[in-house]
């Protein structure tokens, strides 16, 4: 059952793709329509999926590469279906579904190892760990996207050489406020998701912070956002600076996920192993 | 029964032909119960629009009424034949359908894909309906015609993006905004295309809309047009901090704004974008302006380049907008094609289910015996017989008729074949 339902969301990010990149390439609300059904669809199994997961394993299902991918796809479907029921921008779905649809084949061939340390993903203060890091993680990279979408649309005004996407992008003023929205929604998860790692590692290991390599990058990538958010609350940077900030900030935050594990051992490395 | 198209249009005739041909709504009114008079035209349309003005009729033969037409416009319009005669083009059966599709559509108009011509037809439709110049073939080519262009507006790119400058402008401005709502205006100087853009900003929901001009006069002429307030020029920098779109179409030498005044703006805007239309010639706004960070500038060549990117882009949809043309047409002629062979399919059915129905009569009277299985069995043997004879003569008369003048005797000699009284094939 579970495994079907994982299969489920594979073929349903798979045809949103297809719906989407239809839609994008010839702009008719039907691709559209079938494509946001499709990804609705997959967004559903996935929940379901992970429902199951949980209450078979008696723990969150975030142990092994295959169901962190999950767990990080499905937040960050999450963001966008909240998203783009407040935002409208249709046109995303052609960037972000395929994203999804190669995250979940990456699970699909990714081992599903049992946690190394049993009980640890039981207790509430790490599942709401989890939970909100990787909806931080998931908003900050739709703001990336969003940011990319900005700086492409704002080249073409700019030059005035409008190429196939002038007319498919939405406007510099909608990207901008999505953009930013976005790292304001992806900012305090990340907090949250930041302090209660610390609250949980002084229960368990007696100290709050170790500089280890994952908390020190993690550090950096808050205060990436943080920096980006001041600066457009105190000094009213938009539009572009505030779009090169979200990539800047995807880029450290990709380094901080995988990066790190991959480079230097601690405690969040089983998760991502392959 | 043959559909003729008889008009000239902005590509055959040049302006000084076409006004003499041109027909307002009331002048339309009085000739189209004339027109229906000349002899073999049965129903008519007339279609006058500043670039074109054409008859589509329903014609009970060819090409007679067509001359007739011609001789009509000539002298409804008290201008000799000869005048307009070699701007005329003429279009018959199929080529008439696909005329009427494809003016309907936009895709013979001057500016490809404007909107206005299909309800310029639709008041020529209307008009001839009320006067009861329409009957069963033009009423149904009008409503097809509705639909084939409103076809081709959903499905093609024909309609999609500005092809005027001014309009441009516009959609540029959203492209930047999004919203067009709230935002604030700042014309600088005068004239007719910097004024057709307010206007088109106020139709998307600008409000506040500031003028300045050097003579502070016709500034707060302006002004009161657009129901908003004059401005000195030298306030311009300061009215920098509030506005977002600025229009500039002034005669000055010089820069009217320059870099300087637009950065020192854009900090006390907290960096929300401007954007910069420059209509003027020599140019009013600093270049350089649009290197400036959320800061757009558009001049005249820039917009007109834009411009010429949506008309190559309405052109590329057009092919796919022919092709929802053809469709249409292909339709419309197997209706068109039966139409005349619908008289006498009735006349055939009616007559062999007469038959059928007397014969069986007849015949059952005498075979009190049967059951009403048998009964029934001896009906369906009588039917099914003449629906198999029937078949194929009915096929060949859809299908087989050829066209025009021979179509309609071959039409009569199918009827005198088959015994069938009084149809529309015979004369």
């Amino acid at each position: 059952m579970e495994s079907a339902l994982f299969y489920i969301a594979l073929a349903g990010y798979a045809a949103a793709s297809a719906g989407a990149l239809g839609f994008l390439s010839a702009r008719s609300a039907v691709w559209h329509k079938a494509g946001h059904g499709f990804f609705l669809g997959a967004l559903a199994a996935q929940t379901l999926h992970i429902a199951l997961a949980f209450i078979r394993l008696g723990h969150f299902p975030a142990s092994g590469l295959r169901s962190v991918l999950c767990v990080a796809i499905f937040t960050t479907a999450l963001v966008h279906a909240l998203f783009y029921w407040r935002y409208r921008v249709k046109v995303l779905g052609g960037f972000i579904y395929p994203v999804l649809f190669l995250g979940m084949s990456l699970a699909a061939f990714a081992s599903d190892a049992p946690p190394e340390t049993p009980g640890l993903l039981s207790s509430p203060w790490l599942i709401v760990h989890v939970l909100t890091v990787f909806l931080g993680d998931g908003a900050f990279l739709l703001a990336a996207f969003t940011g990319a979408a900005y700086l492409w649309q704002e080249h073409a005004i700019k030059t005035k050489h409008h190429g196939y996407f002038f007319k498919r992008l939405p406007s510099l003023d909608i990207l901008d406020r999505m953009g930013y929205a976005l790292v304001a929604f992806g900012f305090p998860m990340l907090t949250i998701g930041l302090a209660t790692g610390c609250v949980y590692a002084q229960m368990r290991w007696g100290l709050f912070w170790q500089w280890h390599p994952k908390e020190v990058w993690s550090l950096v990538t808050w205060l990436v956002y943080a920096a980006l958010l001041h600066e457009r609350l105190a000094a009213g940077w938009r539009g572009r600076k505030t779009a090169i900030m979200a990539i800047a900030g995807l880029l450290a935050l990709l380094f901080t996920f995988f990066g790190v594990n991959l480079l230097y051992s601690g405690h969040h490395a089983p998760f991502t192993r392959l | 029964m043959e559909i003729a198209v008889v008009g000239l249009n902005h590509t055959t005739a040049p302006v000084t032909v076409r006004e003499c041909l041109a027909y307002s709504s009331e002048q339309a009114r009085e000739s189209l119960r004339k027109l229906c008079q000349v002899p073999d035209v049965e129903e008519a349309l007339l279609l006058s629009t500043c670039n074109r003005t054409e008859v589509l009729a329903s014609v009970r033969c060819l090409p007679a009424p067509v001359g007739g037409v011609k001789e009509f416009l000539a002298e409804d319009r008290g201008v000799p034949l000869k005048r307009f005669e070699p701007h005329l083009y003429i279009h018959t059966g199929e080529d008439a359908v696909r005329h009427v599709f494809r003016v309907a559509s936009s895709l013979d108009s001057m500016v490809l894909g404007e909107p206005q011509i299909l309800g310029q037809i639709k008041e020529s439709y209307r008009l001839a309906a009320e006067c009861g110049t329409t009957g069963c073939v033009l009423n149904r080519l009008m409503h097809k015609s509705f639909s084939v262009a409103k076809r081709v507006r959903r499905e093609t790119g024909i309609g999609g993006h500005a092809v005027s400058v001014s309009y441009a402008a516009v959609e540029l401005a959203k492209k930047i905004f999004d919203t067009l709502e709230g935002r604030k205006v700042l014309l600088v100087g005068a004239g007719e295309m910097a004024e057709l853009a307010v206007e088109h900003l106020i139709r998307n929901h600008a409000r506040d809309i500031r003028v300045a001009n050097r003579t502070f006069e016709r500034a707060v002429l302006l002004a009161r047009r657009f129901s908003g307030a004059a401005l000195k020029i030298e306030e311009i920098p300061d009215c920098l901090k509030a506005v977002d779109i600025i229009i500039s179409s002034t005669g000055a030498p010089g820069y009217v704004i320059t870099r300087d005044q637009v950065k020192a703006a854009l900090k006390a805007r907290k960096n929300r974008p401007l954007f910069f239309i420059d209509i003027a010639l020599p140019r009013d706004i600093d270049p350089d302006i649009n290197r400036l960070p959320n800061t757009y500038v558009y001049d005249l060549d820039d917009l007109a380049g834009v411009v010429d990117q949506n008309v190559a882009e309405r052109k590329k949809e057009s092919v796919r907008a022919e092709a929802i043309v053809d469709e249409g047409v292909i339709a419309f002629a197997r209706w068109f094609r039966e139409l005349d062979v619908v008289p006498a399919i009735v006349g055939l059915r009616s007559k062999a289910d007469a038959l059928c129905g007397a014969e069986l009569a007849k015949t059952l009277a005498q075979l009190r015996h049967l059951s009403p299985e048998d009964k029934a069995a001896v009906e369906r043997l009588a039917s099914s017989l003449v629906n198999k004879l029937l078949h194929d003569p009915i096929c060949f008369l859809k299908n087989g008729m050829g066209t025009g003048q021979r179509k309609r005797e071959n039409v009569a000699v199918f009827s005198r074949v088959f015994g069938l009284g009084e149809t529309e094939g015979e004369e």
